[in-house]
């Protein structure tokens, strides 16, 4: 557990140092505005790599999470327009919504044993194309304005919007689950041995099945932000968000094998990003540019305690064969 | 049975040829599936197989099949590289300004060109992999992004146009013999010795060796590691040829050429009964699924269908594929077991080899 708190740190020092440079040398880094852009594109990513991160922890994969926030969207906005008009209800559906997607990918994984990365693949591909069967190439836009307003509000005397406090709450309590109680560390268990820990009397394929669920309802909640955050409910909301999701919880420190990592480090990752592109965006490089940057961070962030990891043991094997 | 005990090889024989039956099931439900498909939206809409429309649907087949087949090796050893999409883009960007540089290149050249800078993309995926020893999954979604930024960094504001490409280079993108496109016939060949090499050589064979159980593959004296990354170099080489074709067919590039597509590219090699987990497949029943998911996309305006039904039917089908590949699985183990089993009275070491080969 040590290397993973000293991942954490690591990604939380890399955040400071280079919000500290790019503070003093791009003009606009660090400003109150520059924050709260920065806050609004961390919401739906922590929302879904949060819960992300612990099916991946359990060593299974949710390729579907921006398929899912894009079904949501276009259900949200079809039902709005027929005449739906409670935000609690309509919340509540959606909700409801994202965690049957889940439990689709849920029941593929853990019934029919079946491989994630495959299932999720599919069901990327099915729920994508369930929303474009929903609106087509519509967009529905015309939300009630204090809806809108509201979702990206500002918690009252900072420029900051309230919905972080969610996202906060959501790490909270999934940080304590997952550090501190029997459930989470089963999740660990699950991830370093499935059959092991199913004959230390964890319920895995329960286990699993509920965090399928628990993605896809969380999923589906980043939809609603999104939807009211850019007003609009597109069949292509947030194409491809599923890929900076899973770099933000792999370079977060959790293993794509399973067993490791956690969520401190992950939603370090997702800030980490988010603060990258905004402040290299204000200094002028090409948004898509930054793809650059993305993924050699995500690279590097495997690569480098790999080949520690490897020199390390090398070390060590001399040592032993010098002491003999 | 008294037979059986004085021929120790052939448990061996008997498990292959079940395993082998298996395969040909695989390939011909998709072969199948896809005549099912072609002859329906045939008596629907006649038109549906006239000269014409095949020809566009070979076209648009074409370079998912040689994706797909690229993807199918490095599959096959249980790894993914989801990074070809990319690779395509930088390819089909860098044959075009090849073009626009130096006019008179001529095509077997750029060709190369394109195949070569996707061998090293492909190299350096297989290095990180193999030698640093990090998961695909990761190096290739890291790489996905690096290529594409790269193309996007090279080719801000620009755009190359058919314009600018050699007459000759274009034809090739639309030309056909005998009906079948140019470009569908670079796809067969590639496939063909694709292929023959994963059957019929040995360090083809040792592919799948290492995708059912690297740690056997690596404890048998494979080298597994060498392997891997020739799968990835092959991989990259193949997307960057497929880059060349594309830059053939559509003649006007700009840096989003492939984008997206890496997902589609796994869907049409798991449709094709390739195991996501490695072990097992062909790269035709790989290429079978990437025309098959070309077709459904073109057959279902026809049948009616609204075109926003099309990605719901792929994802569909992908479920389909794995949830079918998962029943014949288990059929064939429970055949392995029952053979294995009979042996086991009579000829006890030989069966082990005899499971584990099939």
């Amino acid at each position: 557990m040590r290397r993973s708190y000293a991942w954490d740190l690591g990604i939380i020092v890399a955040l400071v140092l280079f919000v500290a440079v790019a503070g003093q040398t791009i003009e606009g880094v660090g400003s109150p505005r520059f924050w709260r852009f920065v806050i609004l594109e961390v919401i739906p990513v922590a929302l879904i790599a949060l819960p992300l991160a612990l099916v991946v922890i359990t060593g299974e994969i949710d390729l579907s999470v921006a398929s899912v926030l894009g079904l949501t969207c276009t259900v949200l906005g079809q039902l709005w327009a027929w005449g739906v008009s409670s935000l609690p209800l309509l919340i509540v559906l959606c909700l409801l919504l994202g965690a049957a997607l889940g439990a689709v990918n849920g029941v593929f994984v853990t019934v029919f044993g079946l491989p994630s990365l495959a299932v999720t693949i599919g069901t990327l591909a099915l729920y994508r194309g369930l929303a474009y069967v929903v609106l087509g190439d519509r967009a529905v836009a015309n939300y009630p304005t204090t809806w809108t307003r509201n979702a990206i509000a500002a918690i009252p005397g900072l420029t900051i919007p309230w919905m972080i406090l969610v996202v906060v709450a959501v790490a909270v309590i999934l940080g304590v689950i997952l550090h501190a109680t029997p459930i989470g560390r089963g999740l660990y268990a699950i991830g370093n041995n499935a059959e092991a820990s199913a004959f230390a009397g964890i319920s895995v394929a329960r286990t699993k099945f509920w965090l399928f669920v628990l993605t896809g309802a969380m999923s589906a909640l980043a939809g609603v932000f999104w939807t009211f955050r850019f007003a609009s409910a597109r069949a292509d909301n947030a194409t491809g968000l599923e890929l900076a999701a899973v770099a933000a919880v792999l370079l977060g420190g959790v293993s794509i094998f399973g067993g490791r990592g956690g969520l401190v480090g992950v939603l370090a990752a997702v800030v980490l990003l988010a603060t990258l592109r905004n402040a290299l965006q204000l200094a002028d490089v090409p948004a898509n540019a930054l793809t650059i940057v993305t993924g050699s961070l995500l690279i590097a962030s495997v690569v480098g305690p790999n080949v520690a990891t490897q020199a390390r043991d090398a070390l060590r094997r001399r040592r032993a064969r010098t002491a003999t | 049975m008294t037979a059986l005990a004085e021929r120790p090889g052939d448990t061996r024989t008997r498990g292959r040829v079940v395993a082998q039956r298996f395969f040909v099931v695989r390939e011909l439900g998709i072969g199948l599936a896809l005549l099912l498909l072609i002859v329906i939206t045939a008596l629907v809409n006649p038109r549906f197989l006239a000269a014409q429309s095949i020809k566009d649907l070979l076209l648009g087949s074409t370079i998912l099949a040689i994706l797909a087949t690229g993807q199918a090796i490095v599959v096959i050893t249980r790894n993914v590289d989801l990074s070809v999409g990319s690779v395509l883009g930088l390819s089909a960007f860098a044959v075009g300004t090849l073009f626009v540089s130096a006019p008179g290149t001529p095509i077997p050249v750029a060709l190369a060109m394109g195949v070569a800078l996707g061998a090293a993309c492909g190299a350096v995926n297989g290095l990180l992999i193999a030698a640093a020893r990090v998961p695909a999954l990761v190096v290739t979604l890291g790489t996905l992004y690096v290529f594409r930024g790269i193309d996007y960094t090279w080719a801000t504001g620009k755009q190359v146009n058919a314009a600018d490409m050699p007459a000759g280079f274009l034809r090739m993108g639309t030309k056909a013999v005998l009906g079948v496109p140019v470009l569908a016939l670079f796809a067969v060949v590639v496939l063909v010795f694709a292929g023959y090499y994963l059957r019929a050589f040995r360090s083809g064979r040792e592919l799948y060796a290492i995708g059912s159980e690297p740690a056997a593959a690596r404890l048998n004296g494979i080298p597994v590691g060498r392997r891997i990354f020739g799968a990835f170099v092959v991989s990259g080489a193949l997307a960057g040829f497929a880059g060349v074709l594309y830059a053939a067919r559509f003649g006007t590039l700009d840096a989003n050429a492939g984008i997206n597509s890496e997902l589609n590219v796994v869907a049409a090699v798991v449709v094709g009964g390739v195991a996501i987990f490695g072990g097992s497949g062909s790269v035709y029943g790989a290429a079978l699924g990437a025309v098959l998911l070309t077709t459904i996309g073109a057959a279902l305006p026809v049948l009616g269908v609204s075109p926003f039904w099309q990605r719901a039917a792929v994802g569909a089908l992908i479920l389909a594929a794995i949830g079918l590949d998962r029943i014949l699985m288990a059929r064939v183990g429970e055949r392995l077991r029952v053979i294995g089993g009979r042996s086991v009275a009579e000829n006890a070491p030989d069966q082990r080899k005899g499971a584990r080969r099939a």
